[in-house]
């Protein structure tokens, strides 16, 4: 243990040279690449709602990411164990980390260099290294492991179980497992309020949102989605994110096939948007102006006007698209 | 569920010594050289249903329960007892129930299961993970048993709830003559009405060359002489039905044991987490996940979810979570789970499947209940026959 922590220190120091010494990545592309699952395919669209290219990736891919400087997105690969790093200007492939068991989704460190992942099959959350590739850390979650949050400080990492009903709070640090949180049934995603006060998490099947706090680690509240003519089990919330000021959060309802507007200092809902057949994966783009939501069910994406909070089109991509990336930052 | 917001956040600590936990104990309990699992062959020896014990999908359920104990401060334990054939299983359910257990999943033959099911075993937990017959689940149901395998009229309304929902409403009925085709046909003919299709014509029939019988035996004769959109056949045997698809008079589509056939679970599932539960189960046991394995699988998850709710080992807690009708059990079939309260079956959805793939999943969209879509399939509670 202490001959790891010793290697992330070094690791660290060494990042931070690193990220000294590159210039300021280059011009946003303004392009939004979408994940399709089940074709092994990324959509890649223009701003205008068009699409460019269908490039092939690795078998299922779902998660994706951008790297701290954007010049480089990792895309997850569930079914050859991997996670594929591109470059983002010319979408090459630039290197793989190999071996990983199955991931879902992750979420990168604030220092750039650790990617913390969700191993569906293994019950575990490891944690590697991006640019050697290198295996740093495991911990032992609950089954089916899925989202993945770390805090804006570093120190604490969320991992959601979707079949285990648990988050597991792992403290990076300590290198431990410090808390396993009782939710609701089925987590999938999180979210944490700007001020790192508020960890939201989606239950799937209770359809609601359980909201935690995170000083003491306990529930405080939750947020129960019913749109007009759904039964409570037709409502599966998977994916939810919050604006940057953190005063809106959208959610996407799955199975009942809309987005929900959530007012997050009141805990309110605002509205409910139709969109495509089981929406998970959502997106905001940098001036939070449009929202891109992935549609499993009806391959395609709907995007929406946050102003006006209506679906602006619906852009056919591949099969099962699992959720969005937009580089216009 | 504010309500549960006190239980949560347990810290971990891992070096507390485990014999202070709470142990919760589930007991599996079989026959070993039950003939129900012995190979099932047919004439030249081909194999071509065969039966597995589903122990592995109760293992399965156990997985991942040393870190849900983590959370919960409780220990969880699957206790696998496969009989010899002279030992009493009645015995051994008693002393599950004196030693503390809080559920039994009974994988027993018909006799045992009689003998375990008329005897009182209060407070433990008994579930049906083997048999689909409505009997147990109408006229002899029993207080504390639970099924988890859908009964045979959930299984014959959801192919019912297809044929609907597909605009094929004339069945050409074919069954055996068997006691258990005869009852399945039966189950056929009153699914049929509820569902205000038509069965233009129900025939028997027989396993033979003779000429004679040839209006029993020749598959031609039998689907030539009536008009009807599909053929649902009641062959548990499977000797008959095998050889109906592609050799009938009209080209109609056949369900029912052959073609497509209703089931709890199947290995080609791709939603609703359906591919990991379908893969994890692959990688342990080396084959594909069967009805049985699934129902197995889904008791134990119940205890979970009861004992997760319940926030504790105890059992009359646990009893009153399970029976609950806000009991959420994630069945990876994309609908919440509970059981009915007036006959213990739980509620799912039915899985309509061909060989190799998932046509559809029941309910159908377009059949509603006042409470649960998921009761439109099997005895609702103004018609059970149960009385507890």
């Amino acid at each position: 243990m202490a001959s790891r922590k010793r290697l992330l220190v070094t690791l660290i120091a060494i990042v931070s040279s690193f990220a000294a010494t590159i210039a300021v990545s280059s011009e946003p592309t303004g392009l939004i690449i979408v994940a399709n699952e089940r074709n092994d395919t990324l959509s890649i669209l223009t701003s205008e709602h068009e699409v460019v290219e269908h490039m092939e990736t690795c078998s299922r891919p779902r998660g994706m990411h951008f790297s701290a400087d954007r010049s480089e997105f990792f895309v997850a690969c569930a079914d050859d164990d991997q996670i594929a790093i591109y470059d983002t200007k010319s979408r090459k492939l630039l290197r793989r980390i190999r071996g990983v068991p199955a991931p879902e989704t992750f979420d990168l460190h604030p220092d750039g260099r650790r990617l913390i992942v969700s191993n569906e099959e293994d019950a575990a959350a490891s944690v590697y290294d991006v640019e050697t590739g290198e295996l740093l850390a495991e911990y032992e979650t609950g089954e089916e492991p899925e989202g993945v949050q770390v805090t804006a400080d570093g120190r604490l990492v969320f991992v959601a179980s979707e079949a285990a009903n648990l988050v597991h709070v792992i403290d990076l640090e300590n290198d431990e497992v410090i808390a396993d949180i009782l939710v609701d049934t089925r987590p999938r995603r999180f979210a944490l309020t700007p001020d790192q006060k508020e960890l939201w998490v989606s239950a799937e099947l209770a359809g609601t949102i359980n909201i935690i706090d995170v000083q003491t680690l306990k529930l405080t509240d939750d947020i129960t989605f019913l749109p007009t003519g759904f039964r409570p089990e037709q409502v599966t919330p998977v994916d939810v994110i919050m604006t940057k000021d953190g005063q809106r959060g959208y959610v996407a309802l799955g199975r009942a096939n809309h987005v929900a507007v959530v007012d997050v200092p009141s805990r309110s809902i605002e509205k409910y948007i139709l969109v495509g057949k089981r929406a998970w994966g959502l997106t905001l783009t940098g001036d939070e102006k449009r929202l891109y939501v992935a549609n499993g069910l009806s391959d395609d994406v709907t995007i929406i006007d946050t102003e006006s909070l209506a679906a602006i089109t619906t852009v056919p991509v591949g099969l099962v698209p699992y959720g969005t990336l937009i580089d216009d930052l | 569920m504010i309500f549960r917001l006190f239980v949560l956040a347990s810290l971990v600590l891992f070096n507390e010594s485990l014999a202070a936990q709470e142990e919760v104990r589930i007991v599996y309990l079989g026959i070993d050289g039950d003939t129900y699992y012995e190979p099932q062959v047919s004439y030249t020896g081909l194999s071509l249903k065969d039966r597995l014990r589903p122990i592995d999908g109760a293992r399965l359920g156990m997985k991942g329960t040393r870190v849900l104990g983590r959370a919960l401060g409780l220990s969880f334990e699957l206790d696998e007892q496969i009989l010899p054939p002279e030992e009493s299983v009645l015995a051994a359910a008693q002393k599950a129930q004196k030693d503390g257990a809080v559920a039994l999943l009974l994988d027993l033959p018909e006799t045992e299961m009689q003998e375990i099911l008329s005897s009182d075993l209060e407070g433990l937990l008994l579930f049906n993970i083997r048999h689909r017959k409505n009997l147990w689940r109408g006229k002899e149901c029993v207080a504390n048993l639970l099924h988890t395998l859908p009964s045979q009229s959930m299984l014959t309304d959801a192919l019912a709830q297809h044929l609907r929902f597909q605009n094929w409403p004339k069945i050409l009925l074919l069954h055996g003559d068997t006691e258990a085709d005869v009852t399945e046909a039966d189950a056929i003919v009153a699914s049929a009405q509820k569902f205000g299709l038509d069965v233009v014509a129900r025939e028997e029939f027989q396993l033979t060359n003779d000429p004679r019988r040839r209006d029993f035996s020749n598959i031609r004769l039998m689907t030539g002489k009536h008009d009807y959109d599909v053929i649902w056949i009641a062959d548990e045997n499977g000797e008959f039905g095998r050889y109906v698809p592609f050799a009938t008079a009209k080209p109609r589509p056949i369900v029912g044991s052959e073609g497509l056939t209703a089931n709890a679970w199947h290995w080609t599932l791709e939603r609703y987490g359906a591919p990991q539960l379908n893969q994890r189960f692959r990688r342990k046991s080396k084959r594909n996940m069967s009805s049985e394995d699934w129902a197995s699988w889904a008791a134990v998850k119940a205890v979970l979810a009861a004992v997760t709710e319940a926030g504790s080992g105890n059992k009359e807690d646990i009893l009153r979570a399970i029976r609950s009708p806000d009991l959420i059990v994630d069945l990876y079939k994309g609908l919440r789970g509970s059981f009915r309260s007036w006959n213990g079956q739980l509620r799912q959805p039915i899985l309509l499947a061909s060989h190799n793939a998932v046509i559809s999943l029941a309910p159908f969209d377009g059949f509603e209940h006042q409470r649960d879509q998921q009761d439109t399939l099997g005895v609702d509670e103004p018609e059970t026959l149960c009385v507890l």
